[in-house]
C-alpha cells in the first residue's frame, strides 16, 4: 500500500504541476504597462513555491513508501528532533518568504503609492447593482455636483448617477456604459459605488479596486496595447453579481479625442 | 523530551488534585441528564460531533446543488424546482457560514477537543461541566436558528458567509437580506457565545485540571491544539459577537456603523456616514484567527498520528510547540490581508503583506517536522495513518497558493478569483475534514468500544483524497484565468466561456467525492453496532485516553487518578519491552 500511496501522491503532484507548466490555464494577456512586472513577480513566485510543492510531495510519497513496516528486524529510529535543523529550515525559509515579499514591493508602490500622474486621462467609475457608469470631466477639466436624489438607475446615462445639471461643472461631463481610452497614458480612476461594494477588475490590464459607497477611491493604470477588454465585477454585491459585466476600449490618442468630441456633441 | 522538570511540579500537582476532587459529578441514571442536557464531556463531545455531521451533510449538499446549478444552470430539480442566480449566492453563502462555523469549528474543537482532552490531560471531566454543556446548547441553538433563516419570508441571505455591508445591512439590497439576513446574524453572534464559553473552559481546563507529572511540556500536541486554539477563540469570538451586534443595530435600529449614505434602485436608504470596511476590520481580525481555529486541532493531531503510526517520536516536539504559538500569534496580525482590493490604505498592505509571508515560516516548521517524523520509522497504513499523510499532503498544497496571495502585487488579479477559492478549500477546508477523518477513524474504537471497517475505511480515503485535489486543483487554473468567485453562472463574459469544461470536470469530481461519503457514513453507524471489538489500545499508543477502559467509564479512570511519567511520544524506544512506553509507565525513559 505504500507504493500505491507513492504513486497517487507523485501522480497528483506531477498532474497539477504539468498544467502550470504547460500553461493550459493561464493569466490572460497583459495590455498595461504594469502587467509585465506583475507576471515577471507571478513567474518567480510560480517557480520557487513549485519547487517547494514538487519536492514536499516527492517527499512525503517516498517516505511513506520507504519507511513502511518491514517487521521488527528493522527498528524506527529512536530520535526527538535535531536543533540545528530546526534553526537552519527556520532561517532558510524566512528569508526565502520575506525575500519574495520584499522583491514585489515595489511594483505595488507604484501602483499604490503614489497619485497619477498629471496629464493622466480622468475616468469617474461608478458602481450600481449591476451595472457600471463611466463619467469624463469634459473640457473644463472638471466632474460636476451629483446629488443621491437625483438618481434614477431606470432612466440611464446621466441620471442613473444622479448627476446635478444645474451645476455649470456639470454641463460637459459625459457619461456612458463603456470606458474609452487612449492607449500609452495613464488612466486616473476615481472609484464611486451608490448601493453596495463593488470590485473593478479588468484582467487584461492586471486591474482590480473595489468600488466602495461612501468613498472615493483613486487609482491609476497605463493601457499600452489598442483593443477591446472585459471588465468585471468581483466583489459579491447581488443577485446580477454574474452579470455586472462592461467594456474597456482602448484607442489611440486621436480616436479617443474624436470620440470624447462626439459625445460632446451630443449633448450640446 | 522526558524527565527532568518533575521534581519542582509537586506543590502544582497537589493543587491540580484538589481541582479533580471538586469537580466530579456522580453518574447520571436518566435518559435526559445522561444524553441530553448531559455534564459529562464525552457525552457532550458526542453531541458536538453529531451535530458537526448534521450540519456537514447539510452544508455538503448545498455544495452539490451549487455545482448542478454552474453547469446546468436550467435544470428543474424534483421538490426544490429552479435555481435562481439569487438561489446560487443563498446556497453560496449558507454553504461558506455552516461549513465554517457549525463543522470546522465544532467538530475538531467541540468534538474531539471535548471527548479527549481532558482525558489525554488525566482528568475526569472538563473545569466548568455546567458551562461546558450551555456552550453546546447555545450552539445547537445557533444552529437552529440558521436553518431556520431558509423559511423566513424571502428565503436565506445572499451575501456569502463574510457578511459585507450595505450588502448584509440593507434589507432592499436582495432577496433574502430581510428576516433571513436578521437569523443569519443572530445565529453568528449565538455561536460566538457558545464558542466563547468553550474556549474559557478548554482554557481553564488545560491550566489547572493536568493529572500529576503532566508539564505542559509532556502534553500530547493535540492538547496544546486545542489549547491554543481556545485562546484565539475567546479573542476572536468577542470581536465577531460584537461586529453581529452593529450589525443587527444597523439593520434594525437605524445606526449607521457599517452603512454610508446609499441609493439602491432609485430609493435613499436611511444611513449616514457609516464604514464599510470597519465591518471587514472586525470580520477579519475574528476571520483569520478562524481559519487557524479550523487547523490547529487537525495540526495536533496529525502530528500525533503520524508519531503513533511511524512508530517514532515526534521530530522536534518542542518546534511544533512553539510553531503553534507563532501561527496563533501571528493569526492575530494578518487580518489586513483579506483586504488588500478593499481601499484600505496601501502602506499598510504592506506591513500585513510581511507578517502574512511571516507566518509561512512556522507552517513550514510544521510540514519539515511532518516529514522528519516518518523518515526512518516503520509506517503502519491503517486508515488514521493515511488521512493524516492525507492532511500533510493537502496542507501542503493549500499552502504553496499562500504566498501568491500574500503578496498584494499578486492578490492584484488573483483576490476575489476561483484562485482563493482553491486556496482555503484545500487547506481550510479539506485538510481540516481530513483531520476530522483521521481523529473519527482512530478514537472510534475508544468512544465506541468496536473498529471501523477497515476496507470501507480505505475506500473512503482513496476516492476522497483524489476526487478532492480534483474539485479545488482545478480552481486554482480557473482563477488564473480570472474566474471571479460567486459567480452564478460563466455565460456573461467572454473570456470565461473557455473554463466551462474545467469547470464541468469540476462538477463531475464533486459527484464522485460527496458520493463517497456515503462509504463513510454507512461505516460509522455500521461499526457502531457491528463492529470488531475494540481492545483498550488498538494502535499500541501511549497516551492516556489508551491507558482506561473501551468506552472510558463516567469519571474517565475508574476512580483512580493517573500519574504520569514520560512525554507523549515514546515510540521505537530502545530496549524497551514493547516498541513504545506508556505515558503512565513509572519505568521512566531516559531524558534525551
Amino acid at each position: 500500500m505504500g507504493l500505491v500511496l507513492l504513486a497517487v501522491i507523485w501522480l497528483i503532484t506531477f498532474i497539477s504541476a504539468y498544467f502550470f507548466i504547460a500553461k493550459t490555464w493561464w493569466l490572460p494577456t497583459g495590455a498595461s504597462a504594469a502587467a509585465a512586472g506583475i507576471d515577471h513577480h507571478f513567474a518567480t513566485t510560480y517557480l520557487v513555491m513549485g519547487i517547494v510543492f514538487v519536492a514536499a510531495q516527492v517527499l512525503l510519497g517516498f517516505f511513506a513508501w520507504k519507511y513502511r513496516d518491514r517487521g521488527p528486524s528493522s527498528p524506527a529510529r529512536y530520535v526527538h528532533g535535531n536543533s540545528m535543523l530546526e534553526i537552519v529550515w527556520t532561517v532558510l525559509t524566512a528569508i526565502l518568504f520575506i525575500g519574495l515579499n520584499l522583491m514585489s514591493s515595489s511594483i505595488w508602490a507604484a501602483e499604490r503609492f503614489r497619485p497619477a500622474e498629471p496629464g493622466a486621462t480622468q475616468v469617474e467609475v461608478n458602481g450600481m447593482q449591476f451595472a457600471w457608469y463611466f463619467r469624463y470631466p469634459g473640457p473644463d477639466g472638471k466632474f460636476g455636483a451629483t446629488k443621491p436624489e437625483l438618481i434614477d438607475p431606470s432612466a440611464g446615462g446621466e441620471t442613473a448617477i444622479g448627476l446635478d445639471t444645474t451645476d455649470p461643472a456639470s454641463k460637459d461631463d459625459v457619461v456612458v456604459g463603456t470606458m474609452v481610452v487612449p492607449v500609452n497614458r495613464e488612466v486616473e480612476l476615481i472609484l464611486r459605488s451608490q448601493d453596495v461594494i463593488h470590485s473593478f477588475f479588468i484582467p487584461n490590464m492586471r486591474f482590480k479596486q473595489d468600488a466602495v459607497p461612501g468613498l472615493a477611491i483613486h487609482m491609476h493604470f497605463t493601457p499600452v496595447t489598442i483593443g477591446e477588454y472585459e471588465l468585471t465585477c468581483a466583489e459579491l454585491c447581488g443577485l446580477g453579481h454574474y452579470k455586472m459585466r462592461g467594456m474597456v476600449r482602448v484607442v489611440s490618442q486621436e480616436e479617443f479625442d474624436k470620440w470624447l468630441a462626439a459625445r460632446e456633441a451630443e449633448k450640446q | 523530551m522526558a524527565g527532568g522538570t518533575r521534581g519542582g511540579e509537586t506543590m502544582m500537582a497537589t493543587r491540580e488534585f484538589a481541582a479533580h476532587e471538586a469537580h466530579v459529578h456522580a453518574a447520571p441514571q436518566g435518559f435526559i441528564r445522561k444524553w441530553i442536557f448531559s455534564l459529562d464531556h464525552k457525552v457532550i463531545g458526542l453531541q458536538y460531533y453529531f451535530l458537526a455531521l448534521t450540519a456537514v451533510l447539510v452544508g455538503m449538499f448545498l455544495s452539490l446543488l451549487m455545482r448542478i446549478h454552474l453547469i446546468w444552470p436550467n435544470v428543474h430539480l424534483p421538490l426544490l424546482g429552479d435555481i435562481k442566480p439569487e438561489t446560487y449566492l443563498t446556497l453560496v453563502t449558507m454553504h461558506g457560514t455552516i461549513m465554517v462555523f457549525f463543522v470546522l469549528t465544532t467538530a475538531p474543537q467541540g468534538g474531539f477537543g471535548n471527548y479527549f482532552l481532558p482525558i489525554q490531560i488525566g482528568a475526569a471531566d472538563m473545569a466548568f461541566p455546567v458551562l461546558n454543556m450551555l456552550s453546546f446548547w447555545v450552539t445547537f441553538l445557533a444552529f437552529v436558528v440558521m436553518l431556520g433563516a431558509f423559511f423566513v419570508t424571502g428565503g436565506a441571505p445572499l451575501h456569502g458567509w463574510t457578511g459585507y455591508p450595505p450588502l448584509s445591512a440593507v434589507p432592499s439590497a436582495g432577496p433574502g437580506e430581510g428576516p433571513g439576513a436578521d437569523m443569519w446574524t443572530v445565529s453568528i453572534a449565538l455561536f460566538c457565545i457558545g464558542a466563547l464559553m468553550s474556549a474559557l473552559n478548554f482554557i481553564t481546563t488545560t491550566l489547572d485540571m493536568r493529572a500529576k507529572g503532566m508539564s505542559m511540556m509532556r502534553m500530547p500536541l493535540t492538547c496544546w491544539a486545542w489549547f491554543i486554539t481556545a485562546i484565539l477563540g475567546l479573542l476572536a469570538f468577542g470581536v465577531l459577537f460584537s461586529a453581529g451586534i452593529l450589525l443587527l443595530l444597523d439593520r434594525n435600529v437605524g445606526t449607521s456603523f457599517y452603512v454610508p449614505l446609499t441609493v439602491f434602485s432609485g430609493q435613499i436608504v436611511a444611513h449616514k456616514g457609516g464604514s464599510p470596511l470597519l465591518w471587514q476590520h472586525l470580520f477579519w481580525f475574528f476571520g483569520h484567527p478562524e481559519v487557524y481555529i479550523a487547523i490547529l486541532p487537525a495540526m495536533g493531531l496529525c502530528s500525533q498520528l503520524l508519531s503513533v503510526f511511524s512508530r517514532k517520536p515526534i521530530f522536534g516536539y518542542k518546534a511544533m510547540v512553539y510553531a503553534m504559538l507563532s501561527i496563533g500569534l501571528l493569526g492575530f496580525m494578518v487580518w489586513g490581508h483579506h483586504m488588500f482590493m478593499s481601499g484600505m490604505s496601501p502602506y499598510s498592505a504592506f506591513a500585513f503583506s510581511i507578517m502574512t509571508m511571516a507566518i509561512g515560516v512556522p507552517s513550514a516548521i510544521k510540514t519539515f517536522n511532518w516529514l522528519g517524523t516518518l523518515w526512518g520509522g516503520r509506517i503502519r497504513l491503517a486508515s488514521p495513518m493515511l488521512f493524516a499523510i492525507g492532511f500533510v499532503s493537502l496542507f501542503v498544497s493549500g499552502g504553496i497558493s499562500g504566498p501568491f496571495l500574500a503578496q498584494p502585487t499578486l492578490d492584484i488579479p488573483l483576490h476575489d478569483t476561483s484562485f482563493v477559492t482553491g486556496h482555503f478549500h484545500l487547506i481550510m477546508g479539506v485538510a481540516s475534514i481530513f483531520g476530522i477523518f483521521a481523529a473519527t477513524y482512530y478514537w472510534f474504537p475508544k468512544m465506541f468500544g468496536r473498529m471501523m471497517n477497515e476496507s470501507l475505511a480505505q475506500w473512503h480515503f482513496w476516492l476522497t483524497f483524489v476526487g478532492t485535489y480534483c474539485i479545488f486543483m482545478p480552481m486554482h487554473y480557473a482563477g488564473m484565468a480570472g474566474q471571479p468567485r460567486r459567480y452564478s453562472q460563466f455565460t456573461e463574459l467572454h473570456y470565461l466561456e473557455k473554463l466551462i469544461p474545467l469547470n464541468t470536470f469540476i462538477t463531475f469530481a464533486a459527484f464522485v467525492t460527496i458520493s463517497a461519503q456515503l462509504i463513510f457514513m454507512f461505516n460509522l453507524f455500521w461499526s457502531m453496532k457491528a463492529g470488531k471489538k475494540a481492545s483498550d489500545n488498538p494502535w499500541e499508543a501511549t497516551t492516556l485516553e489508551w491507558t482506561t477502559a473501551t468506552p472510558p467509564p463516567h469519571d474517565n479512570f475508574g476512580g483512580h487518578i493517573p500519574a504520569i511519567y514520560n512525554g507523549p511520544y515514546e515510540y521505537g524506544v530502545p530496549g524497551a519491552p514493547r516498541d513504545y512506553v506508556m505515558q503512565t509507565d513509572p519505568t521512566t525513559v531516559a531524558a534525551h
